[in-house]
């Protein structure tokens, strides 16, 4: 039994020792946590994750990125309340669910922590909670935008490839579209998931079932990718009207090869590095703009491509 | 001649065993060294980083609170011999149920929260009937029922709502009686008091300024602690809980000397089906919307704790005690990581690690207990 116990000790230890090494060292400056609701499989919070790299080395202070794992709102908003127990100089988070978020996002606020709202949610939800202000793309209108440039192309009909479809966000840019070509959002919109090889195989299944399809409309790079490659097995590539929110590497590279007609750059960088910008004066000076910032939505065409198409992932 | 022999005072082939070691050996050992080991760990490393301030305590309590409720129906159906992988889709199904119920169906809150008890407990049944009537192994069966109660969850927002979110339960709950047993606060009072003595901080701003910062403990955690207090029961002082132990020890053994094996696994599906729902239910409660993907992954979080705790996989033993200490451990290391500092994409990475000592632990426990070999 003694033996037993000092080897209880000694793995104990040495699983604690990696612990200790990883903790932060407290920082001079100010600290924020950045809490976001995208599961660990959405890559296009990278490049957030930069804006905030950025904006810690620029500024000197810390920022932490939390999210929930799997996604789960539900713990999205035990993360939010135990970042505000944790007393940091200010607290940026995306209103994914009103609901939900609204009570630890007011008792944060209540507390005295400052707290800008980005990504998701409305300018009303977010003045409503008491936070500073809203950074994002309102994402009905970001659709409806979208979709008023292909109803000038003649587009009547659409497939949107929704890989997120519990977020409501991303079925309001479907609706958008929807409305502004004038057709119904009813079997246009495909849940795809997550899995890119899924996501293929869905595409393809709905053209060849309905060939009239007038425009693909992607929500994001996870499911532009695996679309663009469906496009091309199925002979469609550069025929169908194609569009997209969102830039990568692919995407860019789709845009060149006249695939992607354009991409909707919500340009999230913004939504990283300004908060904290915006959070730190606030902090350290008492200074505030006095009204929400909107993100996006910027256009990305052919033109305008190759001066983007370096950064799609890190920085765009 | 024979004089009627006392039992000899020191029989020397009989080992001695002292009486406080034979207090500890108990199957919840491994869970709380456990949990001793984690709060002395984050005591040390998370002192002031606000993780034991009345606010991080709540935090933490609340999350293992969460996981006791499933804990407790996935431990005792792991020691009748099952798994029950359905469970967090049971948990989006009900609260989107709820959520339909009252939004699109116009029903009270009160009927929807009991038919959507009535309807997935009724769910938990089939799920333990086809295990037993097919033989197939349970593994199985609840996965089937993972994929199937999810995708009926986000088709029927969609179908009904266009949305995968639905929101505006507040308003429905509002004068309802039964809703809040399950999202409401007790002990208001109490914390009120504490507040204006300034035992607990106070909002400083805004619409709640002077109430205390945490202003009551919450339904969730009162109905975890009632689930575990009646499953330690029903396992460790009736009958019934016997049954449980013999069904998963030795099924067929267990069939000869008249233990009803297929009750009592239909029985322990419906408790773990019934623990669900009112995790959804408190969920849906508390923050007033329900979503499609609420619950996600939880049944592994919940087997982790019940494995944690000290049950065996192959059923037969175990402890409801110790699975909610693993619950409470689960939910300490979750939300203390983030308190420590530690950059959070290593938390899978710890908790593998605890996984893997918590299991060896258990097995030495077990055998030391047990004296098997």
């Amino acid at each position: 039994m003694k033996s037993f116990m000092k080897k209880v000790a000694f793995a104990t230890a040495m699983a604690a020792a990696p612990l200790m090494a990883a903790s932060t060292a407290s920082a001079d400056g100010e600290r924020y946590v950045f809490v976001s609701h995208a599961p660990d499989s959405d890559s296009w919070w990278n490049t957030i994750k930069t804006a905030l790299g950025v904006a810690e080395g620029q500024l000197g202070v810390t920022v932490e990125y939390r999210n929930p794992p799997t996604g789960d709102i539900g713990d999205m908003a035990r993360i939010v309340e135990q970042a505000a127990a944790s007393g940091p100089d200010g607290i940026i988070v995306s209103i994914a669910d009103f609901d939900a978020l609204s009570g630890p996002i007011r008792d944060a606020v209540d507390q005295g922590i400052p707290v800008i709202t980005v990504n998701s949610g409305t300018h009303e939800q977010s003045a409503s909670m008491g936070a500073l202000m809203h950074i994002g793309q309102p994402e009905y209108d970001a659709g409806n935008a979208a979709g008023m440039r292909a109803a000038k192309a003649g587009v009547k009909s659409f497939l949107c490839v929704n890989h997120y479809i519990t977020n409501g966000a991303s079925v309001e840019r479907c609706q958008g579209f929807a409305d502004a070509i004038g057709a119904d959002l009813g079997n246009q919109m495909i849940d795809s998931g997550q899995d890119p090889a899924e996501i293929k195989n869905k595409v393809l299944a709905y053209l060849s079932a309905n060939p009239d399809t007038g425009a693909v409309l992607t929500l994001g790079p996870t499911s532009a990718a695996p679309t663009i490659n469906a496009l091309k097995e199925n002979g469609m590539a550069g025929d169908i009207y194609f569009g997209t929110f969102d830039l990568s590497a692919e995407i860019a590279t789709g845009i060149k090869e006249d695939i992607i007609s354009w991409a909707i750059d919500q340009q999230p960088f913004f939504q990283g590095y300004l908060p904290i910008v915006l959070l730190t004066n606030y902090n350290r000076y008492g200074l505030l703009v006095p009204h929400n910032i909107n993100s996006g939505p910027g256009f990305v065409t052919k033109d305008t491509i190759d001066a983007v198409a370096d950064m799609a992932g890190e920085f765009r | 001649m024979s004089e009627a022999s006392a039992p000899p005072e020191d029989d020397e082939r009989v080992k001695e065993i002292s009486g406080f070691r034979k207090s500890l050996m108990r199957p919840e050992l491994g869970g709380i060294c456990g949990a001793i080991l984690v709060f002395v760990f984050f005591l040390l490393t998370a002192f002031d980083s606000g993780m034991f301030s009345p606010a991080g305590v709540m935090n933490w309590s609340i999350v293992s609170a969460q996981f006791m409720i499933i804990a407790v129906g996935a431990c005792l159906l792991m020691i009748a011999g099952e798994f029950d992988l359905s469970v967090g889709s049971m948990i989006g199904f009900a609260g989107m149920s709820i959520a339909l119920l009252t939004t699109s169906a116009g029903l009270p809150m009160w009927m929807a929260i009991i038919f959507t008890f009535i309807i997935c407990v009724a769910i938990g049944a089939l799920n333990g009937w086809l295990v037993v009537k097919t033989g197939l192994p349970s593994f199985i069966v609840t996965l089937a029922f993972l994929f199937i109660l999810r995708g009926v969850t986000i088709f029927a927002a969609i179908a009904t709502t266009r949305k995968t979110i639905i929101g505006g339960l507040r308003e429905e709950a509002a004068g309802d009686w039964l809703a809040p047993f399950f999202g409401g606060k007790v002990f208001t009072g109490l914390f009120q008091w504490m507040g204006e003595n300034g035992w607990i901080e106070t909002f400083s701003r805004g619409t709640r300024e002077g109430q205390p910062v945490v202003d009551g403990i919450p339904m969730l955690i009162v109905w975890a602690i009632v689930l575990v207090i009646f499953g330690h029961f029903l396992l460790t002082r009736t009958k019934f809980g016997n049954w449980i132990f013999a069904a998963g020890g030795d099924e067929q053994a267990a069939r000869y000397t008249g233990v009803p094996v297929n009750r009592v696994k239909i029985l322990m599906f419906m408790f773990t089906a019934f623990c669900a729902v009112v995790f959804a239910t408190c969920q849906v409660m508390e923050f007033g919307s329900a979503g499609a993907d609420r619950g996600l992954l939880k049944e592994f979080e919940a087997i982790i704790s019940v494995v944690i705790g000290g049950a065996l996989l192959t059923g037969g033993y175990g402890s409801v005690i110790g699975a909610a200490l693993g619950a409470l451990i689960f939910g300490v290391v979750q939300q203390g990581l983030f308190f420590a500092g530690v950059e959070s994409s290593l938390f899978r990475v710890f908790l593998g690690v605890i996984l893997l000592l918590a299991v060896i632990l258990n097995t030495y426990i077990r055998r030391a207990i047990t004296g098997e070999k």
